[in-house]
């Protein structure tokens, strides 16, 4: 009964949020206050063609170097809670192996899932796309690897390794541009080159490519534990 | 129009799903749908009529084209893959508890009485 109750009470909130929201903000209607700014000054300022790349990487750079840090934690959150003493860790005696096809497939497909996600997080200042969405893409061929080879295990210290160098580069080219050229972190003080060309935007292809190092490792060792857990089966049971 | 109506549409399943089901997998998905349906709502907030996306291209240099809000979608942007890891925490604590208490049921476990 207190269970109906209280849905009738979220269903009641929703539908006043409902219309509220639709008298507050109607779709469609031009309200923009802060994006009208960085739509004039952007090829100016950074120099970058996508406005959303310039917004979260120079504007609001350091808010993003936070939300790395929430992904990080986050994954170390998984590897915390599958930690699994390595003396306790059982292999499957039998090995159960997808059929030939998912075997070869993956094989051909993986460097091309690679080459698209480094294109997606290369481009990210010209086009839709960037580090985020480019590290997603090369986790999920890893997942690829995993569900074609289970028993096969990535090398987790060359992962940590790829994941503190380009959480070092993020950083030390922010205290780079502060320390040195400008007056904040993360100052732009590359040249910004010509707009929409591959090298412009001065530090912030540098940095998106780090990002997407950062997310693909921090993705395919939460891909890692998950797959381990499942497999490894170590621990008690 | 048809997006705030299926954003909030989204977020309505995802508290049904979080107060009615009793499966912890099911809640979990739940809170993904909350996620998606939020993040639909921050876009579509920031749609212009007739707008394009924010990206100074050599098709739109030196045109007057109207352009949708760049803020919401930079908000989004690293708000997804953020959603992502945090449904893949979740994933991970629901594993630990079907491992201690052997069921996915939250009303026999002991400590999450409703």
């Amino acid at each position: 009964m207190i269970r109906k109750i209280t849905y009738g009470i979220f269903l009641g909130i929703i539908v006043a949020a409902l219309i509220l929201f639709f008298a507050a903000f109607p779709f469609g209607k031009n309200k923009m206050a802060v994006g009208k700014y960085y739509l004039q000054n952007d090829i100016k300022q950074t120099g970058a063609a996508n406005v959303v790349t310039a917004v979260t990487l120079d504007y609001r750079g350091f808010d993003t170097l936070g939300e790395v840090s929430v992904l990080f934690a986050a994954a170390a959150g998984v590897a915390i809670l599958f930690y699994v003493l390595e003396e306790d860790k059982k292999k499957r005696e039998k090995q159960v192996y997808p059929n030939f096809i998912v075997r070869v497939g993956s094989r051909i497909i993986f460097p091309f899932i690679l080459l698209f996600g480094s294109y997606i997080f290369i481009h990210g200042h010209l086009t839709p796309g960037g580090g985020f969405q480019g590290g997603a893409i090369i986790a999920s061929g890893f997942l690829l690897l995993y569900l074609a080879y289970p028993g096969e295990r990535v090398n987790r210290n060359k992962l940590a390794i790829a994941e503190g160098l380009a959480g070092l580069v993020f950083v030390g080219l922010g205290l780079f541009g502060l320390l040195t050229k400008g007056n904040s972190f993360l100052f732009n003080f590359l040249p910004k080159g010509e707009l929409n060309m591959i090298f412009s935007a001065g530090i912030l292809p540098i940095i998106y490519i780090a990002i997407g190092f950062k997310v693909a490792s921090e993705f395919a060792g939460i891909v890692d534990d998950m797959m381990c857990e499942a497999i490894c089966a170590g621990g008690e049971k | 129009m048809i997006y705030y109506v299926g954003a909030f549409l989204l977020i309505a399943i995802g508290i049904y799903a979080i107060i009615i089901k009793k499966n912890l997998i099911k809640i979990l998905i739940g809170l993904d749908l909350i996620a998606s349906g939020t993040n639909l709502l921050i876009v579509s907030i920031g749609y212009v009529k007739g707008g394009t996306a924010p990206i100074f291209s050599p098709a739109v240099l030196g045109k007057a084209v109207k352009m949708v809000d760049p803020v919401p979608q930079a908000l989004t942007l690293t708000a997804i893959v953020i959603g992502a890891s945090e449904v893949a925490l979740a994933a991970a604590f629901v594993v630990l508890l079907y491992r201690h208490y052997g069921t996915l049921d939250i009303k026999k476990i002991r400590s999450l009485k409703w």
